[in-house]
């Protein structure tokens, strides 16, 4: 009988290639690969305050969830790189279709923090009418689109989004994100596939925090990385340590020219961590063991890494940190203000968008509804 | 004016919008180099190129989640499903994604497109090429649905649904394809998503019906005896939005109601219409609303002709009404 593993001509599927990197979680860096990736420092402080928009933001908010003032939150504390990382590697032109941890990418994208705050309290205000939960922004002056709450349904999206573009000849590409529990799911298989076989161009990016709420990495897939899926169907991949907001925006950017190039779709595994819980509505202390968490939080944290780098350098002196967290914490107050005290939707807002117009069964429904609120204003 | 089968009427259709609307785009499983399992798409692919009319690998959810990203960057897919008894794969993509897209972005994000299927028995093709799947997505706010029975509706709908700013399941009754012929006016034409229409009119029982059951029905009508109780047959033709106003003001001229639908009897669209009904028009109503449907089973094979309704048990039930 055969050991396992010895059948001859099977090659098995073990190798982990390394994640890139150009800052070490300790801080350190190569200076002569880090200048050759030519980014500018007004680039570099942009990243930094995407990461750090982010940071605050969710500190906020999950604050006021606490405070029973908002439903639902759910963090990307310590992805911080890797959500602007890959942004900063987009044109406006391009789409992106998000998943849950990926706000921080259309903020980058210039969704007005206002608009995502108004989508969280789901009030008047709010672009998409109150229609979802707390962290589903999106704008088509971004380019953000939508998502819903399933898994990987918006792969197949990104794909269908690059073929159009392809079919009208726009140079766009198109950014697919993901979390690694989305890789088991039926539509991230599908879109792989079909993204390989019209070689559309779009960017897979998969946000490997090693959790999907209670289920760990090595319960979602025998895979030894994620990368290793997209190759199986003729996809190459990359694998960066998306901790390292450089490397996440270096390989996104040169992943994002290969598409654009006519080269078809390419795969980036951000390796990183869910230091935070899946949602509020979530406590990984019983089903996990935080001790590696706080290893993760406190020595790996990406903005901590990325500040680091920025004082080394000189392009970010105190002064100018403590004034972009006062100006961010003074602009998240104020529009947490204003859409605090917004009211909901009107009413009629119930039956719009369903269809372009709405129909008169639902107009009658919209009626027997409005007839039993005396006491509400109607419009 | 040309006769043509619906297959033929529906190739019309496609080929009349895609020359006039480039983006128009059609894609599936088997539809370019073949021309589709039922020709329904042949010649397209000659005619626009690989490009315009894809054939894509054997996966549903692919086929319906990439039109929706080609709808959302503003192409208006026309995708085909095979057979609607293989669209399940693609259920949570055409419910979940395609119904809620414009509703769940505030109208950022429309996803105007066309999901072409084929479906309903009586071919031979036992559990799972004859399925009715129609009221599973008439259950889902956000679609429309819409069932030709005829190689001019077939043209005329079509024609409007590839128009129309709202996803569309459009449900080509298969049974009938190739059997239901008849004069197709050349060049364009539509015929308005949300009208019903009064095939046979009548006083003394309304008959509604949609799909390959009209066809049923009419044989009950003109062959079963059934003419006798002055029907009046009315082809829904569009599900979702419901024609209630041809419905209504039939059942209070007639005061009875026979419903044909060939899916399982319970919660099948019959279901729907009985309720609207008895809601609206139960003072007019002079005897029980009578269906006439599948049965409660998975569709079988050797049995279908007794599954599905007959012109006999069409008859029969007109007849029940009309004396009750």
């Amino acid at each position: 009988m055969r050991s396992v593993g010895s059948i001859e001509g099977c090659v098995p599927p073990t190798e982990r290639f390394t994640p890139q990197q150009y800052i070490a979680p300790d801080g350190s860096f190569d200076p002569t690969k880090v200048a050759a990736l030519g980014i500018p420092r007004e680039q570099l402080l942009k990243l930094y305050r995407g990461m750090l928009l982010i940071r605050i933001i969710d500190e906020r908010m999950l604050t006021l969830q606490r405070q029973g003032r908002i439903s639902f939150y759910g963090e990307a504390r310590g992805q911080e790189a890797a959500v602007v990382g890959t942004a900063a590697a987009f044109g406006p032109s391009d789409y992106v279709l998000p998943a849950l941890r990926e706000a921080g990418v259309a903020l980058y994208r210039g969704l007005p923090l206002q608009s995502y705050i108004a989508q969280i309290y789901g009030n008047s205000n709010d672009l998409t009418k109150g229609r979802q939960m707390p962290c589903h922004p999106g704008n088509r002056a971004s380019r953000y689109v939508t998502m819903s709450s399933c898994i990987a349904t918006q792969l197949p999206h990104a794909v269908g989004i690059a073929m159009a573009a392809k079919i009208k000849h726009d140079p766009i590409v198109v950014a697919g994100y993901m979390g690694d529990g989305a890789t088991s799911e039926g539509d991230f298989h599908v879109a792989l596939n079909f993204a390989a076989v019209f070689r559309a161009p779009v960017v897979f990016i998969c946000q490997n925090n090693q959790w999907a709420i209670s289920t760990p990495v090595t319960g979602q897939t025998a895979s030894p990385t994620m990368a290793h899926k997209a190759m199986g169907y003729g996809i190459p991949a990359l694998r960066v340590d998306g901790n390292d907001v450089l490397a996440c925006y270096a390989a996104t950017k040169e992943a994002a020219a290969y598409a654009r190039a006519g080269g078809g779709p390419i795969f980036v595994e951000a390796l990183t961590y869910r230091v935070s819980a899946h949602s509020t509505s979530d406590d990984p202390s019983r089903y996990r063991d935080e001790s590696v968490t706080a290893v993760w939080k406190n020595e790996r944290d990406p903005l901590a890494r990325f500040r680091h780098f920025l004082r080394v350098i000189g392009a970010l002196s105190e002064g100018v940190d403590a004034a972009l967290h006062e100006a961010i914490e003074a602009e998240i107050k104020s529009a947490v203000v204003t859409e605090e005290a917004a009211g909901p939707p009107l009413l009629q807002t119930l039956i719009e968008d369903v269809f372009a117009k709405p129909t008169a069964a639902l107009r009658e429904q919209l009626a027997e509804v409005a007839a039993a609120l005396p006491s509400r204003p109607q419009h | 004016m040309p006769v043509y089968n619906i297959i033929q009427a529906v190739n019309d259709a496609l080929r009349i919008e895609m020359r006039k609307n480039g983006n128009i785009v059609v894609l599936g499983e088997d539809v370019g180099n073949f021309g589709g399992v039922f020709r329904a798409t042949s010649g397209l692919q000659e005619e626009f190129g690989k490009e315009r009319v894809m054939d894509t690998p054997l996966a549903e959810a692919g086929i319906i989640g990439s039109a929706i990203g080609m709808a959302l960057y503003g192409l208006r897919p026309v995708a085909e499903i095979q057979f609607s008894d293989f669209i399940f794969p693609a259920f949570d993509q055409i419910v979940n994604e395609l119904a809620k897209f414009r509703y769940r972005s505030g109208g950022e994000y429309p996803a105007p497109m066309v999901i072409r299927t084929p479906y309903g028995g009586g071919i031979r093709g036992g559990h799972y090429h004859s399925q009715s799947p129609e009221a599973y997505f008439a259950h889902t706010p956000g679609l429309k649905i819409v069932i030709p029975s005829s190689p001019y509706d077939a043209k005329g709908l079509l024609l409007s649904a590839m128009r129309e700013e709202d996803p569309i399941l459009f449900m080509e009754p298969k049974r009938i394809y190739r059997a239901a012929r008849g004069e197709v006016p050349e060049g364009e034409y539509t015929i308005p998503i949300g009208q019903a229409k009064v095939v046979r009119p009548g006083k003394g029982v309304t008959v509604l019906c949609y799909g390959a059951m009209l066809h049923t029905v009419l044989e009950a009508v003109e062959k079963q005896g059934a003419g006798e109780f002055d029907p009046e047959v009315i082809d829904l033709r569009t599900l979702v939005p419901l024609d209630t106003d041809t419905i209504l003001e039939s059942v209070r001229k007639t005061g009875r109601v026979v419903i044909v639908y060939e899916a399982p009897k319970t919660c099948g669209f019959g279901a729907e219409l009985s309720a609207i009904i008895a809601e609206k028009a139960l003072l007019h109503l002079e005897a029980p609303i009578a269906r006439v449907a599948g049965l409660d089973t998975p569709f079988p094979y050797t049995l279908e002709m007794e599954y599905l309704p007959s012109p006999e048990r069409v008859a029969k039930a007109i007849a029940e009404t009309a004396r009750f």
